[in-house]
């Protein structure tokens, strides 16, 4: 079986950074980092109103459902993608294959802007989760959860 | 692919309902939403049909409380049961940390179940998982229907390795919370093992 994420707090607060940064720089109501399978990673801008996990699981959704596309017309996926609302724009983009950018912005700024942005970003994310993904692989990186014994389970389950 | 955060402290999986189209996975959902404490869910979403049949897939994220001051989430999802959706199967899939094979109990249905059931199978090991490894639990149901085939026969026939499995009428909520406490009691145990 594939082994998942973890994101560690130093990690986190890199990532947490440049989501902020990418806000500020693109002028972008919201950005939202999510795992290809629908978990949000990280989220930066006026996101208190929105429902983050269902944003999370639709955009998955949606980026597997291009991905597929991409392939039924002989490509490898569609990495950048843009759907324009009549006040709120959204771009997605996927960052080294296994998560995506999502950028909400309205006439405040402009596609041309987000994408320049986004494209800086996203080569500092990709460093950042190329790191994670060696963390991850160094013998000693065990389970973080190999402590929990089945009691801890059961009692999850015990009302 | 489980998510574990550290930051957040939370731990995410993904539980995937499969099985026969019509044979009760949205409703399996429906009823745990129904019953679920506010503060423990989200909001569920269905991207279904205009005849409420499950185009692309129905999501339900549920808080099981803390182990070890770490939040556990659950994410359920079903597929869209029907034969020719299988694209969007195979997406669904990615990613899954456990799978429910709910089974049609009616004698009609049991053709429907095993080509499901392989088609599972197929799908998962594209992925790279293997069914029998995976955590994998299967519900029965619609057992309140009179032509329900006899439970025996369903165990011989869609469970043979003997995963834990269930009665269930998904409507009235028999059976429904046993089978997601099951899977996810398997999911938790797997990560244990660092899997």
């Amino acid at each position: 079986m594939n082994s998942g994420l973890v994101m560690y707090e130093e990690e986190f607060r890199l990532i947490a950074g440049i989501c902020d940064r990418l806000t500020r720089d693109a002028n972008a109501k919201v950005v939202f980092l999510i795992d290809k399978n629908g978990q949000l990673i990280a989220a930066s801008g006026q996101a208190q109103n929105l429902d983050t996990t269902s944003l999370a699981s639709l955009t998955a959704g949606n980026v597997a459902a291009m991905g597929g596309l991409a392939k039924l017309i002989g490509e490898k996926e569609f990495p950048n993608q843009f759907h324009e609302g009549e006040r709120e724009s959204l771009h997605m983009s996927i960052v080294a294959a296994r998560v995506v950018l999502v950028v909400i912005f309205d006439a405040k700024s402009s596609l041309g802007l987000v994408r320049l942005r986004v494209k800086k970003a996203g080569e500092e994310l990709a460093r950042v989760f190329d790191g994670l993904a060696k963390k991850q692989a160094m013998p000693g990186a065990q389970s973080p959860f190999a402590e929990i014994t089945d009691d801890d389970i059961d009692n999850l389950f015990s009302e | 692919m489980s998510f574990i955060n550290y930051s957040s402290r939370e731990i995410n999986c993904k539980i995937v309902y499969y099985g026969p189209g019509l044979c009760g996975k949205t409703t399996n959902l429906q009823y745990v939403y129904a019953k679920t404490n506010p503060s423990a869910k989200g909001k569920m979403i269905s991207l279904a049909t205009e005849t409420e049949r499950t185009l692309f897939f129905d999501f339900l994220p549920l808080s099981l409380g803390e182990i070890r001051g770490f939040k556990t989430r659950f994410h359920l999802y079903t597929v869209p049961g029907q034969v020719f959706y299988d694209a969007s199967r195979k997406l669904i899939l990615k990613g899954v940390d456990g799978v429910v094979f709910v089974a049609d109990s009616q004698f009609e249905r049991m053709e429907a179940n095993v080509e499901s059931l392989e088609n599972l199978r197929v799908n998962l090991a594209e992925q790279g998982y293997d069914l029998g490894r995976i955590p994998y639990v299967v519900q029965y149901n619609k057992r309140d229907l009179p032509n329900a085939v006899g439970m025996d026969e369903l165990q011989r026939t869609l469970n043979p390795r003997k995963v834990p499995e269930w009665a269930a009428v998904a409507p009235t909520g028999l059976g429904v919370f046993d089978t997601l406490k099951s899977v996810a009691k398997l999911v938790l145990t797997e990560l244990k093992k660092g899997g």
